[in-house]
Protein backbone atom coordinates (compact mmCIF):
# COMPACT_ATOMS: atom_id res chain seq x y z
CA UNK A 1 0.00 0.00 0.00
CA UNK A 2 1.52 3.24 -1.04
CA UNK A 3 -0.99 5.52 0.40
CA UNK A 4 -4.47 5.32 3.06
CA UNK A 5 -8.05 4.45 1.84
CA UNK A 6 -9.91 7.70 2.12
CA UNK A 7 -13.27 6.74 3.16
CA UNK A 8 -15.64 8.83 1.89
CA UNK A 9 -19.43 10.67 3.42
CA UNK A 10 -22.67 10.54 2.05
CA UNK A 11 -22.21 14.15 2.14
CA UNK A 12 -19.55 13.62 -0.58
CA UNK A 13 -21.66 12.00 -2.76
CA UNK A 14 -24.14 14.14 -2.79
CA UNK A 15 -22.15 17.01 -3.64
CA UNK A 16 -21.15 15.09 -6.12
CA UNK A 17 -24.02 14.71 -7.47
CA UNK A 18 -24.32 18.52 -7.85
CA UNK A 19 -23.26 18.63 -11.37
CA UNK A 20 -25.97 16.34 -12.57
CA UNK A 21 -28.53 18.38 -10.79
CA UNK A 22 -26.81 21.55 -12.92
CA UNK A 23 -26.94 19.44 -16.02
CA UNK A 24 -30.54 18.78 -15.18
CA UNK A 25 -31.29 22.45 -14.27
CA UNK A 26 -30.35 23.17 -17.77
CA UNK A 27 -32.00 20.66 -19.75
CA UNK A 28 -35.01 22.02 -18.35
CA UNK A 29 -34.37 25.41 -18.98
CA UNK A 30 -33.08 24.61 -22.78
CA UNK A 31 -36.28 21.96 -23.14
CA UNK A 32 -33.64 19.05 -24.52
CA UNK A 33 -36.39 16.97 -22.57
CA UNK A 34 -33.36 15.31 -21.26
CA UNK A 35 -33.92 16.18 -17.17
CA UNK A 36 -36.05 13.46 -16.77
CA UNK A 37 -34.12 10.77 -18.12
CA UNK A 38 -31.04 12.15 -16.35
CA UNK A 39 -33.16 12.26 -13.10
CA UNK A 40 -34.43 9.05 -13.34
CA UNK A 41 -31.27 7.37 -14.42
CA UNK A 42 -29.34 8.70 -11.80
CA UNK A 43 -31.59 8.07 -9.26
CA UNK A 44 -32.22 4.33 -10.34
CA UNK A 45 -28.27 4.43 -10.21
CA UNK A 46 -28.19 5.35 -6.61
CA UNK A 47 -30.87 2.64 -5.39
CA UNK A 48 -29.73 -0.05 -7.53
CA UNK A 49 -25.91 0.62 -5.93
CA UNK A 50 -27.36 1.18 -2.51
CA UNK A 51 -29.08 -2.10 -2.54
CA UNK A 52 -26.23 -4.16 -4.36
CA UNK A 53 -23.84 -2.19 -1.49
CA UNK A 54 -25.95 -3.60 1.17
CA UNK A 55 -26.72 -7.08 -0.08
CA UNK A 56 -22.94 -7.78 -0.73
CA UNK A 57 -22.38 -6.66 3.27
CA UNK A 58 -24.24 -8.91 3.96
CA UNK A 59 -23.28 -11.97 1.90
CA UNK A 60 -19.59 -11.04 2.71
CA UNK A 61 -20.22 -10.83 6.60
CA UNK A 62 -22.10 -14.09 6.36
CA UNK A 63 -19.44 -16.07 4.48
CA UNK A 64 -21.39 -18.83 3.16
CA UNK A 65 -20.46 -21.33 0.26
CA UNK A 66 -24.21 -21.50 0.08
CA UNK A 67 -25.56 -18.12 -0.21
CA UNK A 68 -22.23 -17.23 -2.53
CA UNK A 69 -23.71 -20.06 -5.16
CA UNK A 70 -27.30 -18.69 -4.56
CA UNK A 71 -25.96 -15.22 -5.68
CA UNK A 72 -23.86 -16.48 -7.98
CA UNK A 73 -27.43 -18.08 -9.47
CA UNK A 74 -29.40 -15.47 -9.70
CA UNK A 75 -26.48 -13.25 -11.72
CA UNK A 76 -26.87 -16.17 -14.17
CA UNK A 77 -30.22 -15.98 -14.02
CA UNK A 78 -30.78 -12.21 -14.84
CA UNK A 79 -27.42 -12.32 -17.44
CA UNK A 80 -29.61 -15.50 -19.43
CA UNK A 81 -32.71 -13.12 -19.33
CA UNK A 82 -30.72 -10.75 -20.92
CA UNK A 83 -28.83 -12.84 -23.93
CA UNK A 84 -32.64 -14.22 -24.70
CA UNK A 85 -33.63 -10.36 -24.87
CA UNK A 86 -31.08 -9.28 -26.69
CA UNK A 87 -31.66 -11.95 -29.91
CA UNK A 88 -33.30 -10.12 -32.93
CA UNK A 89 -34.40 -13.89 -34.13
CA UNK A 90 -34.35 -16.23 -31.00
CA UNK A 91 -34.45 -20.34 -31.33
CA UNK A 92 -37.99 -21.24 -30.33
CA UNK A 93 -38.67 -22.84 -27.55
CA UNK A 94 -36.41 -23.51 -24.20
CA UNK A 95 -33.74 -23.46 -26.70
CA UNK A 96 -34.07 -19.67 -26.93
CA UNK A 97 -33.22 -19.95 -23.31
CA UNK A 98 -31.28 -22.67 -22.30
CA UNK A 99 -28.29 -22.56 -25.31
CA UNK A 100 -26.96 -19.43 -25.13
CA UNK A 101 -27.64 -18.94 -20.82
CA UNK A 102 -25.85 -22.41 -20.72
CA UNK A 103 -23.02 -21.60 -22.65
CA UNK A 104 -22.37 -18.23 -20.91
CA UNK A 105 -23.14 -19.90 -17.58
CA UNK A 106 -20.57 -23.05 -18.09
CA UNK A 107 -17.51 -21.14 -19.82
CA UNK A 108 -17.84 -18.38 -16.91
CA UNK A 109 -18.29 -20.50 -13.72
CA UNK A 110 -15.74 -23.16 -15.03
CA UNK A 111 -13.15 -19.93 -15.95
CA UNK A 112 -13.83 -18.40 -12.21
CA UNK A 113 -13.71 -21.66 -10.45
CA UNK A 114 -10.25 -22.10 -11.82
CA UNK A 115 -9.27 -18.77 -12.22
CA UNK A 116 -9.74 -18.78 -8.10
CA UNK A 117 -8.42 -21.74 -6.97
CA UNK A 118 -5.52 -21.93 -9.00
CA UNK A 119 -4.41 -18.49 -9.36
CA UNK A 120 -5.69 -15.74 -6.83
CA UNK A 121 -6.24 -18.30 -4.29
CA UNK A 122 -8.27 -16.84 -1.68
CA UNK A 123 -8.99 -18.59 2.02
CA UNK A 124 -11.46 -20.22 1.29
CA UNK A 125 -11.38 -20.40 -2.65
CA UNK A 126 -14.86 -19.10 -2.58
CA UNK A 127 -14.15 -16.05 -0.96
CA UNK A 128 -17.49 -13.84 -1.62
CA UNK A 129 -15.74 -10.49 -1.50
CA UNK A 130 -13.13 -11.83 -4.96
CA UNK A 131 -15.51 -14.31 -6.49
CA UNK A 132 -18.97 -12.17 -6.67
CA UNK A 133 -17.23 -9.36 -8.00
CA UNK A 134 -15.32 -11.18 -10.16
CA UNK A 135 -17.72 -13.14 -11.73
CA UNK A 136 -19.80 -10.95 -12.58
CA UNK A 137 -17.36 -8.97 -14.58
CA UNK A 138 -16.67 -12.27 -16.20
CA UNK A 139 -20.20 -12.99 -16.77
CA UNK A 140 -20.93 -9.79 -17.78
CA UNK A 141 -18.36 -9.90 -20.91
CA UNK A 142 -19.60 -13.48 -21.79
CA UNK A 143 -23.38 -12.29 -21.53
CA UNK A 144 -21.85 -9.38 -24.53
CA UNK A 145 -20.26 -11.74 -26.22
CA UNK A 146 -22.90 -14.51 -26.29
CA UNK A 147 -25.50 -12.37 -27.40
CA UNK A 148 -23.70 -10.56 -30.46
CA UNK A 149 -22.85 -13.87 -31.87
CA UNK A 150 -26.17 -15.37 -31.67
CA UNK A 151 -27.45 -12.08 -33.28
CA UNK A 152 -25.43 -12.33 -36.09
CA UNK A 153 -25.23 -15.67 -36.51
CA UNK A 154 -29.59 -16.05 -36.53
CA UNK A 155 -29.26 -12.90 -39.23
CA UNK A 156 -26.56 -13.81 -41.16
CA UNK A 157 -28.16 -17.34 -42.07
CA UNK A 158 -31.96 -16.11 -42.61
CA UNK A 159 -29.98 -13.22 -45.07
CA UNK A 160 -27.13 -15.75 -46.64
CA UNK A 161 -30.21 -18.77 -46.70
CA UNK A 162 -29.69 -19.12 -50.36
CA UNK A 163 -26.32 -19.67 -50.70
CA UNK A 164 -26.14 -21.27 -47.57
CA UNK A 165 -28.48 -23.96 -49.25
CA UNK A 166 -26.73 -24.02 -52.82
CA UNK A 167 -23.58 -25.35 -51.34
CA UNK A 168 -25.57 -27.79 -49.83
CA UNK A 169 -27.33 -28.98 -52.89
CA UNK A 170 -23.88 -29.11 -54.44
CA UNK A 171 -22.97 -31.91 -51.72
CA UNK A 172 -21.82 -29.78 -49.00
CA UNK A 173 -21.86 -30.81 -45.71
CA UNK A 174 -23.60 -28.58 -42.93
CA UNK A 175 -20.46 -27.46 -41.43
CA UNK A 176 -18.93 -26.81 -44.58
CA UNK A 177 -21.96 -24.56 -45.87
CA UNK A 178 -22.39 -22.47 -43.15
CA UNK A 179 -18.53 -22.11 -42.18
CA UNK A 180 -18.12 -18.43 -43.50
CA UNK A 181 -21.39 -17.70 -41.68
CA UNK A 182 -19.84 -19.46 -38.63
CA UNK A 183 -16.88 -17.61 -38.71
CA UNK A 184 -18.48 -14.01 -38.79
CA UNK A 185 -20.89 -14.86 -35.84
CA UNK A 186 -17.96 -16.21 -33.60
CA UNK A 187 -15.50 -12.91 -34.84
CA UNK A 188 -19.01 -10.77 -34.24
CA UNK A 189 -18.83 -12.26 -30.69
CA UNK A 190 -15.43 -11.82 -29.72
CA UNK A 191 -15.13 -8.51 -31.10
CA UNK A 192 -15.99 -6.24 -27.93
CA UNK A 193 -13.26 -8.26 -25.78
CA UNK A 194 -10.90 -8.11 -28.37
CA UNK A 195 -11.64 -4.20 -28.63
CA UNK A 196 -11.36 -3.64 -25.41
CA UNK A 197 -7.74 -5.83 -24.89
CA UNK A 198 -6.18 -3.90 -27.47
CA UNK A 199 -7.50 -0.41 -25.96
CA UNK A 200 -6.62 -0.76 -22.34
CA UNK A 201 -4.84 1.89 -20.87
CA UNK A 202 -4.21 3.21 -24.27
CA UNK A 203 -7.83 5.03 -24.64
CA UNK A 204 -9.20 4.74 -20.66
CA UNK A 205 -8.28 2.85 -17.65
CA UNK A 206 -10.19 -0.40 -17.06
CA UNK A 207 -12.54 0.55 -13.79
CA UNK A 208 -10.80 -2.37 -11.68
CA UNK A 209 -7.52 -1.09 -11.53
CA UNK A 210 -8.62 2.70 -10.98
CA UNK A 211 -10.42 1.60 -7.96
CA UNK A 212 -7.58 -0.54 -6.60
CA UNK A 213 -5.21 2.35 -7.44
CA UNK A 214 -7.51 4.97 -5.92
CA UNK A 215 -7.76 2.54 -2.80
CA UNK A 216 -3.77 2.62 -2.53
CA UNK A 217 -2.27 -0.32 -4.07
CA UNK A 218 0.36 0.17 -6.30
CA UNK A 219 -0.02 0.58 -9.69
CA UNK A 220 2.00 -2.14 -10.84
CA UNK A 221 0.09 -4.70 -8.84
CA UNK A 222 -3.16 -3.23 -9.41
CA UNK A 223 -1.85 -3.50 -13.39
CA UNK A 224 -1.10 -7.62 -12.88
CA UNK A 225 -4.62 -7.85 -11.40
CA UNK A 226 -5.95 -6.33 -14.30
CA UNK A 227 -3.56 -8.35 -16.44
CA UNK A 228 -5.33 -11.56 -14.95
CA UNK A 229 -9.07 -10.31 -14.86
CA UNK A 230 -8.61 -9.41 -19.05
CA UNK A 231 -7.17 -12.85 -19.38
CA UNK A 232 -10.11 -14.41 -17.15
CA UNK A 233 -12.81 -12.06 -19.17
CA UNK A 234 -11.43 -13.09 -22.33
CA UNK A 235 -11.10 -16.73 -21.82
CA UNK A 236 -15.14 -17.04 -20.75
CA UNK A 237 -15.99 -14.81 -23.09
CA UNK A 238 -14.34 -16.62 -26.17
CA UNK A 239 -15.17 -19.97 -24.78
CA UNK A 240 -18.71 -19.05 -24.34
CA UNK A 241 -19.22 -17.73 -28.03
CA UNK A 242 -17.95 -20.56 -29.19
CA UNK A 243 -20.25 -22.93 -27.19
CA UNK A 244 -22.74 -20.90 -27.74
CA UNK A 245 -22.46 -20.16 -31.67
CA UNK A 246 -21.66 -23.77 -32.60
CA UNK A 247 -24.28 -25.13 -30.47
CA UNK A 248 -26.45 -22.61 -32.11
CA UNK A 249 -25.43 -24.03 -35.84
CA UNK A 250 -26.52 -28.00 -34.81
CA UNK A 251 -30.05 -26.31 -33.79
CA UNK A 252 -30.25 -24.61 -36.76
CA UNK A 253 -29.38 -27.49 -39.36
CA UNK A 254 -29.30 -31.11 -39.07
CA UNK A 255 -28.55 -34.83 -39.18
CA UNK A 256 -29.63 -34.82 -42.93
CA UNK A 257 -27.39 -31.93 -43.44
CA UNK A 258 -30.24 -29.11 -44.13
CA UNK A 259 -30.99 -25.53 -43.02
CA UNK A 260 -33.58 -25.43 -40.41
CA UNK A 261 -34.81 -21.98 -39.94
CA UNK A 262 -37.88 -23.17 -39.12
CA UNK A 263 -36.14 -23.64 -35.84
CA UNK A 264 -36.32 -19.53 -35.15
CA UNK A 265 -39.06 -17.58 -34.32
CA UNK A 266 -40.74 -15.10 -36.31
CA UNK A 267 -38.93 -11.82 -36.09
CA UNK A 268 -40.67 -9.75 -33.76
CA UNK A 269 -42.95 -7.20 -35.15
CA UNK B 1 -34.25 -45.06 -62.11
CA UNK B 2 -35.78 -42.87 -59.58
CA UNK B 3 -38.71 -43.53 -57.39
CA UNK B 4 -40.93 -41.49 -54.95
CA UNK B 5 -43.22 -43.19 -52.93
CA UNK B 6 -45.70 -41.37 -50.31
CA UNK B 7 -43.86 -38.36 -50.16
CA UNK B 8 -44.88 -36.00 -47.40
CA UNK B 9 -43.63 -32.93 -46.25
CA UNK B 10 -45.37 -29.76 -44.87
CA UNK B 11 -47.94 -28.68 -47.20
CA UNK B 12 -47.09 -31.50 -49.78
CA UNK B 13 -48.31 -34.78 -50.20
CA UNK B 14 -48.84 -37.90 -50.52
CA UNK B 15 -46.88 -38.12 -53.87
CA UNK B 16 -45.99 -41.01 -55.75
CA UNK B 17 -43.65 -40.71 -59.12
CA UNK B 18 -41.20 -42.22 -61.07
CA UNK B 19 -38.90 -41.33 -63.82
CA UNK B 20 -37.52 -43.47 -66.11
CA UNK B 21 -33.66 -43.61 -67.38
CA UNK B 22 -33.69 -40.90 -70.33
CA UNK B 23 -36.55 -39.57 -69.83
CA UNK B 24 -37.91 -35.69 -69.07
CA UNK B 25 -40.90 -35.42 -66.98
CA UNK B 26 -42.46 -32.36 -67.01
CA UNK B 27 -44.59 -30.92 -63.57
CA UNK B 28 -47.14 -28.02 -64.01
CA UNK B 29 -49.27 -26.25 -61.88
CA UNK B 30 -50.37 -22.91 -60.67
CA UNK B 31 -47.74 -20.98 -58.34
CA UNK B 32 -47.88 -22.17 -54.51
CA UNK B 33 -49.15 -25.33 -55.97
CA UNK B 34 -45.94 -27.61 -54.42
CA UNK B 35 -44.27 -27.87 -57.59
CA UNK B 36 -40.87 -26.38 -55.85
CA UNK B 37 -41.91 -28.31 -52.01
CA UNK B 38 -41.64 -31.43 -53.92
CA UNK B 39 -38.14 -30.68 -55.64
CA UNK B 40 -36.52 -29.54 -52.51
CA UNK B 41 -38.08 -32.49 -50.65
CA UNK B 42 -36.44 -35.24 -53.24
CA UNK B 43 -33.55 -32.95 -52.90
CA UNK B 44 -34.24 -33.95 -48.70
CA UNK B 45 -33.71 -29.61 -48.19
CA UNK B 46 -36.82 -29.82 -46.18
CA UNK B 47 -37.88 -32.29 -43.30
CA UNK B 48 -40.06 -35.11 -45.07
CA UNK B 49 -41.22 -38.92 -45.03
CA UNK B 50 -41.33 -41.48 -47.34
CA UNK B 51 -39.13 -43.36 -49.26
CA UNK B 52 -37.26 -41.89 -51.87
CA UNK B 53 -34.68 -44.45 -54.58
CA UNK B 54 -32.57 -43.94 -57.11
CA UNK B 55 -31.62 -47.05 -58.92
CA UNK B 56 -32.92 -49.03 -56.24
CA UNK B 57 -30.78 -47.53 -53.35
CA UNK B 58 -32.75 -45.96 -50.99
CA UNK B 59 -31.92 -42.39 -50.11
CA UNK B 60 -31.97 -42.76 -46.30
CA UNK B 61 -28.75 -45.02 -46.83
CA UNK B 62 -27.30 -42.57 -47.88
CA UNK B 63 -25.16 -39.53 -46.43
CA UNK B 64 -27.20 -36.55 -47.84
CA UNK B 65 -24.60 -35.01 -49.73
CA UNK B 66 -23.97 -37.72 -51.46
CA UNK B 67 -27.71 -38.00 -52.36
CA UNK B 68 -27.66 -34.19 -53.60
CA UNK B 69 -24.78 -34.94 -55.63
CA UNK B 70 -26.30 -38.06 -57.51
CA UNK B 71 -30.16 -36.06 -57.65
CA UNK B 72 -28.74 -32.50 -57.71
CA UNK B 73 -32.12 -29.62 -57.70
CA UNK B 74 -31.79 -26.33 -59.27
CA UNK B 75 -33.47 -23.80 -57.75
CA UNK B 76 -35.49 -21.46 -59.61
CA UNK B 77 -33.15 -18.92 -57.72
CA UNK B 78 -29.44 -19.60 -57.36
CA UNK B 79 -27.27 -19.14 -54.17
CA UNK B 80 -23.70 -17.48 -54.51
CA UNK B 81 -21.59 -17.58 -51.82
CA UNK B 82 -18.13 -16.41 -52.77
CA UNK B 83 -17.43 -12.40 -54.96
CA UNK B 84 -15.82 -14.54 -57.69
CA UNK B 85 -18.04 -16.48 -60.28
CA UNK B 86 -15.25 -19.22 -60.60
CA UNK B 87 -14.67 -19.52 -56.84
CA UNK B 88 -18.13 -21.57 -57.19
CA UNK B 89 -16.73 -24.40 -60.09
CA UNK B 90 -14.53 -27.22 -58.80
CA UNK B 91 -12.53 -26.96 -62.15
CA UNK B 92 -13.84 -23.58 -63.99
CA UNK B 93 -11.80 -24.34 -66.99
CA UNK B 94 -13.46 -27.68 -67.64
CA UNK B 95 -16.88 -25.62 -67.42
CA UNK B 96 -16.08 -23.05 -69.98
CA UNK B 97 -17.59 -25.31 -73.34
CA UNK B 98 -20.66 -25.79 -71.40
CA UNK B 99 -20.59 -21.70 -70.40
CA UNK B 100 -19.79 -21.12 -73.73
CA UNK B 101 -22.66 -23.15 -75.05
CA UNK B 102 -25.62 -21.56 -72.79
CA UNK B 103 -24.70 -18.53 -74.86
CA UNK B 104 -22.46 -16.83 -72.46
CA UNK B 105 -18.89 -15.77 -72.79
CA UNK B 106 -16.77 -18.35 -71.77
CA UNK B 107 -14.79 -15.22 -69.75
CA UNK B 108 -18.28 -15.17 -67.44
CA UNK B 109 -16.02 -17.60 -65.16
CA UNK B 110 -14.16 -14.76 -64.42
CA UNK B 111 -16.40 -12.00 -63.34
CA UNK B 112 -17.49 -10.76 -60.11
CA UNK B 113 -20.80 -12.06 -58.98
CA UNK B 114 -21.63 -8.97 -58.38
CA UNK B 115 -21.90 -7.97 -62.09
CA UNK B 116 -24.57 -10.85 -63.47
CA UNK B 117 -27.57 -10.72 -64.30
CA UNK B 118 -30.59 -12.89 -63.33
CA UNK B 119 -30.55 -15.17 -66.59
CA UNK B 120 -26.43 -15.25 -66.64
CA UNK B 121 -26.65 -16.52 -62.71
CA UNK B 122 -29.25 -19.39 -63.61
CA UNK B 123 -27.32 -20.47 -66.45
CA UNK B 124 -24.35 -20.46 -64.74
CA UNK B 125 -25.78 -22.34 -61.98
CA UNK B 126 -27.09 -25.25 -64.16
CA UNK B 127 -23.57 -25.34 -65.15
CA UNK B 128 -22.83 -25.82 -61.65
CA UNK B 129 -24.78 -28.49 -61.01
CA UNK B 130 -23.80 -30.34 -63.93
CA UNK B 131 -20.05 -30.46 -63.08
CA UNK B 132 -21.41 -32.95 -60.33
CA UNK B 133 -22.15 -35.36 -62.63
CA UNK B 134 -26.12 -35.92 -61.33
CA UNK B 135 -28.20 -38.74 -62.28
CA UNK B 136 -30.97 -36.83 -61.90
CA UNK B 137 -31.71 -32.89 -62.16
CA UNK B 138 -34.78 -31.08 -60.39
CA UNK B 139 -34.88 -28.25 -62.83
CA UNK B 140 -37.19 -25.41 -61.28
CA UNK B 141 -38.47 -23.43 -64.00
CA UNK B 142 -34.37 -23.35 -65.26
CA UNK B 143 -35.47 -20.69 -68.62
CA UNK B 144 -37.95 -18.61 -66.11
CA UNK B 145 -35.19 -15.03 -66.62
CA UNK B 146 -33.79 -16.52 -70.05
CA UNK B 147 -35.02 -14.57 -73.88
CA UNK B 148 -36.07 -16.96 -76.22
CA UNK B 149 -32.46 -17.36 -77.80
CA UNK B 150 -31.19 -18.70 -74.07
CA UNK B 151 -34.29 -20.40 -73.59
CA UNK B 152 -33.52 -22.87 -76.60
CA UNK B 153 -29.52 -23.23 -75.92
CA UNK B 154 -31.15 -24.70 -72.20
CA UNK B 155 -33.58 -26.39 -73.54
CA UNK B 156 -31.16 -27.83 -75.70
CA UNK B 157 -28.77 -28.89 -72.96
CA UNK B 158 -31.33 -30.38 -70.90
CA UNK B 159 -32.48 -32.81 -73.96
CA UNK B 160 -28.06 -33.10 -74.17
CA UNK B 161 -28.57 -34.41 -70.79
CA UNK B 162 -31.58 -36.82 -71.28
CA UNK B 163 -29.37 -38.24 -74.77
CA UNK B 164 -26.60 -39.14 -72.23
CA UNK B 165 -28.69 -40.96 -69.77
CA UNK B 166 -29.90 -38.82 -67.15
CA UNK B 167 -33.54 -38.45 -65.90
CA UNK B 168 -34.77 -35.12 -65.64
CA UNK B 169 -38.03 -33.41 -63.68
CA UNK B 170 -38.46 -30.04 -65.08
CA UNK B 171 -40.85 -27.65 -63.27
CA UNK B 172 -41.90 -25.25 -65.80
CA UNK B 173 -45.15 -22.56 -66.10
CA UNK B 174 -44.66 -23.05 -69.99
CA UNK B 175 -47.22 -25.38 -71.23
CA UNK B 176 -45.37 -24.71 -74.90
CA UNK B 177 -42.06 -25.52 -73.10
CA UNK B 178 -43.62 -28.74 -71.65
CA UNK B 179 -44.88 -30.19 -74.77
CA UNK B 180 -41.33 -29.28 -76.55
CA UNK B 181 -39.26 -31.11 -74.10
CA UNK B 182 -41.20 -33.78 -72.06
CA UNK B 183 -41.85 -36.95 -72.26
CA UNK B 184 -44.66 -36.82 -70.08
CA UNK B 185 -46.33 -34.13 -68.28
CA UNK B 186 -48.00 -34.53 -64.73
CA UNK B 187 -50.12 -31.62 -62.85
CA UNK B 188 -49.61 -30.14 -59.22
CA UNK B 189 -52.18 -28.38 -57.45
CA UNK B 190 -53.00 -28.26 -53.71
CA UNK B 191 -49.57 -30.54 -52.84
CA UNK B 192 -50.70 -33.45 -55.16
CA UNK B 193 -50.12 -34.92 -58.09
CA UNK B 194 -53.83 -34.40 -60.13
CA UNK B 195 -52.57 -37.13 -62.69
CA UNK B 196 -51.16 -36.81 -66.07
CA UNK B 197 -51.48 -33.38 -68.11
CA UNK B 198 -50.97 -34.73 -71.60
CA UNK B 199 -47.91 -35.53 -73.23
Amino acid sequence: MSGAYLALSYWDVALAALFLLVNAGLSFWLQLGLGRQLTVAAARMVVQLLLIGLLLKTVFDLASPWLTAGVGLAMIGFATREVWARQERRLKGAWGFALGGGAMAFAATLVIVVGLATLIQPDPWWTPRFALPLFGMILGNALTGVSLGLDTLSATLDRERRAVEAQLLLGATRWQAVRPVTRRALRSGMMPIINAMAATGVVSLPGMMTGQIVSGVEPTEAVKYQLLIMFLIAGATALGVLLAVLGAVRRLTDRRHRLRLDRLRATQP
Amino acid sequence: MLTVEGLRAANLGPIDLTLGDREILALRGPSGAGKSLLLRAIADLDPNEGRVALDGTDRDTLPAPAWRRRVAYLPAESGWWADRVAEHFQEPDAARPRVRALGLPADALDWSVARLSTGEKQRLALVRALEQDPRVLLLDEPTSALDPEAAAAVEAAIREQRDNGRAVLLVTHDRKQAERLADRTLAIAKGRLSGEAGS
